[in-house]
């Protein structure tokens, strides 16, 4: 039982109930829907806030633990709580969430009530994913999660959604039944659900490597990572930009943090014997995808292929941690990289959501993602011009925005862990300076392209006040990680110990 | 000689059935069609009875009477339940439909009643004849059924072909019960069990009895290579009739397995598992790929009840209890999916207008946004996607499976999940990201059918969110 509030519940099931109360509201009072939408985000972010302020950063254990049983025949409990990897996930869920809602103002037309209610569903599963402890928990709103995607992508999206949206769902779809067959034998092994348990639990090396096959398929996927990527741009160019939005800044999170949650510590030592596997996919997503970003014509394009190659960058942080415990034997120097690539994630979700945010700044204007249409914007709107080179520089990693920090700790590590893959990482630095500031000067700078874009008014104030909050968290981070460091160090030092401990 | 009577408590309900089944027919004779409504609102009420009978009586359960040849137990009594409420939404479902159509005839909800009746036999049967017996009433109220729009060359042909392959697959099961009685010298459940445990080996005649059997009950079930009579079936049919056909009988097909496999035939475990297990993949595959390219949604729904049998016999052929268990939840959780797809159709069909086509769906989020919604849940849920209750079938299944050791046989199942998730991925596509053709009405239904549905879609979450009551139920009634 639980004596404290109950604070991940609320998290999980408020955005719920404020969705189903914005779908009817948009039955009986249309006019309240965005307000609504907006109280019910801001009001969970207000609640999410303590997570952070209340937060025990000297313990890797589990905080504002919920355990209930669920289903007993089963022995499945429904298990919150959250520990410095979950945490911040949260925050940026329910921060991204407010975005969101504001950034689909007054851009949304059709059936407004469905699509906010939409997104606030959303951030109530997604949320339980990053709370959930039970496995069983964790796959049931792992894939609920899909619906409500499935439907914004189909729903709002562009000319091609159908085919964008059937994909992303197929896809997705397929690697995580692998995972609930895994979970599943687990279950038949331990006796439990429970993911601390799994975590435990000795596996012998075929089993292992059997279940990190299996989750690898399910966060491969979601990552995404080289070569199960492509469901990515198709569902990124399609998707309305709050879609977008969310896709980026949060799912493509879950996959990173599947590896954290289940894959180290669960199968640590099939994780050491294919580790090479992966870290030669996210050095493949690094490079290979960083010249692909390149050629891109289409901006939403362009940023999706972006995200692949900066997740790329944090796999590779987590995975490198194996050729260092390898040479050295002492886990010392491999917390950094696991560190820098959950810095990673966080400056990417935000960074990568206001790419987003920007491009549909510009859609929303000429109705085109085309960089050709474009061309000297900034003469039109400096002020929206001035956000999309921050964020594009964060993109990039220019130092003093959060982009620098996790990819400066990746590098650093992967330093240690050998040349050719530092070498190979460093490709970032300039690929992706090459396609984000290629993209920044060919839509920003340079005479006004044409009549239209002549036309193009700057960002309004709701348009400002998104773009700002975004801006916030980008240069605190970059100026000052050491509180974010903080929550999350004590959990990721637990996490390589498991993960550097054989099982077998 | 003395004769003493059978206890008749344990049979009750059926008794009840039968008597109120004649008395309606009788009733329906002299009713013009103005009073039809009476003969619908006593079929529900003799429906509702029934199950209140069945709940008084279950203390009795695991009680035999007539000669052992009729057994009231737990189990039995858990599937009736489901089985009175799905043939109570049917004819909840059907009434507008057949009104519109003038097909609101007495015969249908007679027959209803009888194969209820029928139904209601073959789960409490302990004995060849009595399956038999149950088997047959059922069979032939179904064949009546969907013949019975008879200006409809489609249903004619769906009777027809119905009944022929019907009758075949009949005296197939009949033949291997004959073949079983010859070996073994006796038509009671328990004593063949008994016979066939205690046997030093099994004779060749023994297991070629079992191929028959089990021939003629994946016929009834639907499992590919004997599905074919259910796609034509399924589609030439008036939908209520569909209903009938595609919900209910399910459960009572899964008492067949359970009665006359599992508890007869335990001991050849080791055989019927092999071929279930051909027939379950079989099932799986032809269900989830030749749904892909239906046009019309009947059809499809067919294909995907023959996916669904795949999963269900997945469950039997484990042979452990939490298979059994596995598969009872899933067989209740799909009918009550089915119900409430068919009702949908039912519910958006107009005078001429069947709306059984794929387009017919298009936009449907449009016109009405509640029963888009519906259909969503039914359509998510039989994908087995969370947090709808189809998924909870397929993990007890899989857990069942990979409790046996045959992990690579879940893995089989989940790939041919994914496969299906398509068509109702294509459905749901229709309904939301398609606009309404011009001129498409919103949807009208009477007030009741618009609850009871909603009822029935609802519950699919509400036993998604909280599955744990009907499968400790499930986990409480099968435990042999």
């Amino acid at each position: 039982m639980t004596t404290h509030f109950p604070i991940l519940s609320v998290l999980l099931w408020l955005p719920i109930a404020g969705g189903v109360i914005v779908l009817l509201a948009g039955r009986v009072a249309p006019r309240w829907v965005r307000w609504l939408a907006l109280f019910f985000s801001v009001l969970v972010f207000a609640i999410s806030v303590p997570l952070w302020t209340q937060f025990n950063t000297g313990t890797a254990a589990m905080q504002f633990v919920e355990n209930l049983p669920w289903i007993r025949t089963f022995h499945v409990h429904y298990h919150l709580g959250v520990d410095g990897i979950s945490m911040p996930l949260i925050l940026l869920t329910t921060f991204m969430t407010v975005l969101v809602v504001i950034a689909g103002w007054e851009v949304v037309h059709y059936k407004l009530a469905q699509y906010m209610a939409a997104f606030l569903i959303m951030e109530g599963l997604m949320n339980g994913v990053f709370s959930a402890l039970d496995g069983l928990l964790f796959y049931v709103l792992w894939e609920a999660m899909l619906i409500p995607m499935f439907l914004i992508i189909g729903i709002w999206g562009g000319p091609r959604r159908v085919y964008a949206s059937i994909k992303f769902f197929l896809y997705t779809f397929l690697g995580s039944v692998l995972m609930l067959v895994a979970i599943i034998y687990m279950y038949v092994k331990s006796g439990s659900y429970d993911i601390l348990t799994f975590q435990q639990m000795p596996l012998g090396m075929t089993a292992q490597v059997l279940i990190f096959l299996a989750f690898l398929a399910a966060f491969a996927v979601k990552v995404p990572m080289w070569p199960v990527h492509t469901w990515l741009p198709d569902a990124h160019v399609e998707a309305p930009t709050g879609g977008s939005v969310i896709l980026a800044a949060i799912l493509l999170k879950m996959g990173a943090y599947g590896f954290l949650r289940f894959s180290l510590p669960i199968a640590p030592d099939a994780s050491h014997a294919l580790m090479w596997v992966i870290i030669a996919l996210s050095l493949i997503a690094i490079i290979y995808i960083g010249f692909v970003a390149v050629v891109q014509t289409d901006m939403k394009k362009l940023v999706a292929y972006s995200s692949v190659a900066h997740m790329g960058f944090v796999t590779l942080g987590f995975f490198i941690l194996f050729v260092i415990f390898a040479k050295t034997a002492s886990t010392s120097g491999t917390v950094m990289g696991v560190e820098g690539g959950l810095v990673q994630m966080i400056s990417h979700g935000f960074v990568s959501g206001a790419l987003f945010l920007c491009v549909g700044v510009l859609y929303d204007r000429l109705h085109t993602r085309e960089i050709n249409a474009y061309g000297g914007v900034i003469n039109m709107m400096p002020a929206f011009a001035f956000f999309m080179v921050l964020f594009a520089m964060a993109n990039v990693g220019l130092p003093g925005t959060s982009g620098f920090v996790g990819e400066w700790m990746v590098i650093l590590t992967s330093m240690k862990a050998g040349f050719w893959i530092a070498f190979g990482a460093a490709f970032t630095l300039f690929l992706g300076a090459a396609y984000t500031l290629w993209l920044v000067k060919r839509v920003l700078y340079g005479p006004v392209g044409n009549d239209r874009v002549a036309a193009m008014r700057d960002i309004s104030k709701r348009e400002f006040i998104v773009l700002g909050l975004c801006a916030v968290p980008v240069i605190v981070i970059g100026i000052w990680p050491a509180p974010l460091l903080d929550v999350m160090h004590a959990s990721v030092v637990n996490l390589v110990h498991q993960a550097v401990q054989s099982k077998l | 000689m003395t004769f003493t009577l059978p206890a008749f408590t344990p049979a009750i309900p059926e008794m009840f059935v039968l008597g109120m089944g004649c008395f309606i027919l009788l009733v329906d004779v002299f009713l013009s069609d103005r009073h039809r409504l009476v003969t619908y609102w006593l079929s529900l009420a003799t429906v509702a009875a029934t199950a209140w009978l069945t709940v008084t009586i279950a203390e009795n359960a695991g009680l035999l009477t007539f000669g052992d040849m009729f057994v009231n137990d737990s189990m039995g009594n858990v599937l009736k339940l489901f089985t009175y409420l799905t043939v109570a939404l049917t004819f909840l479902y059907s009434r507008d439909y057949l009104t519109d159509r003038n097909l609101f005839k007495g015969e249908f909800y007679v027959l209803g009643l009888f194969g209820m009746l029928g139904m209601m036999v073959m789960i409490s049967a302990h004995n060849f004849i009595t399956i038999y017996l149950g088997l047959e009433l059922l069979s032939l109220s179904l064949y009546a059924m969907v013949a019975l729009d008879r200006d409809s060359p489609a249903a004619s042909e769906a009777a027809m072909k119905y009944f022929v392959l019907g009758a075949i697959a009949s005296g197939i099961l009949l033949y291997g019960m004959s073949l079983l009685y010859g070996a073994t010298g006796t038509l009671d459940i328990t004593k063949l069990g008994v016979h066939i445990a205690e046997a030093p080996e099994i004779g060749i005649g023994v297991t070629f009895a079992l191929g028959f059997i089990i021939v003629g009950l994946c016929f009834k079930l639907g499992a590919v290579p004997f599905h074919m009579w259910l796609p034509d079936v399924y589609e030439g049919a008036n939908t209520p009739v569909t209903l009938y056909v595609g919900s209910a009988p399910k459960i009572a097909a899964f008492a067949l397995f359970m009665r006359l496999l599992v508890e007869g035939l335990g001991g050849l475990r080791a055989e019927w598992r092999t071929m279930l297990i051909v027939l379950s993949i079989l099932s799986m595959a032809i269900g989830s790929i030749v749904a892909i390219v239906q046009t019309n949604l009947k059809r499809l729904l067919a294909y995907s009840t023959i996916s669904h049998v795949g999963y269900i016999l997945m469950g039997i052929l484990v042979g452990t209890t939490a298979g059994y268990q596995a598969a009872m939840f899933y067989v209740i959780t799909y009918v009550i999916m089915a119900a409430a797809a068919f009702g949908i159709i039912i519910l958006l069909a107009r005078k001429g207008f069947e709306s059984d086509r794929l387009e017919d769906f298009k936009g449907l989020n449009d016109r009405s946004p509640w029963f888009a919604a519906m259909m969503l849940i039914v359509m998510f849920g039989m994908a087995g996607v969370p947090p709808f209750v189809g998924f909870f079938g397929k993990l007890y299944v899989l857990r069942a499976v990979i409790d046996a050791g045959m992990t690579w046989l879940a893995v089989v199942g989940v790939i041919f999940a994914i496969i299906s998730a398509f068509y109702y991925l294509k459905v749901v596509k229709l309904m939301y990201f398609d606009r309404a053709p011009e001129g498409a009405k919103p949807v009208a239904a009477s007030l009741d059918m618009c609850w009871v549905l909603s009822g029935n879609g609802l519950a699919i979450l509400l036993l998604g969110v909280l599955p744990g009551p009907l499968m400790a139920l499930c986990a409480r009634v099968i435990n042999f």
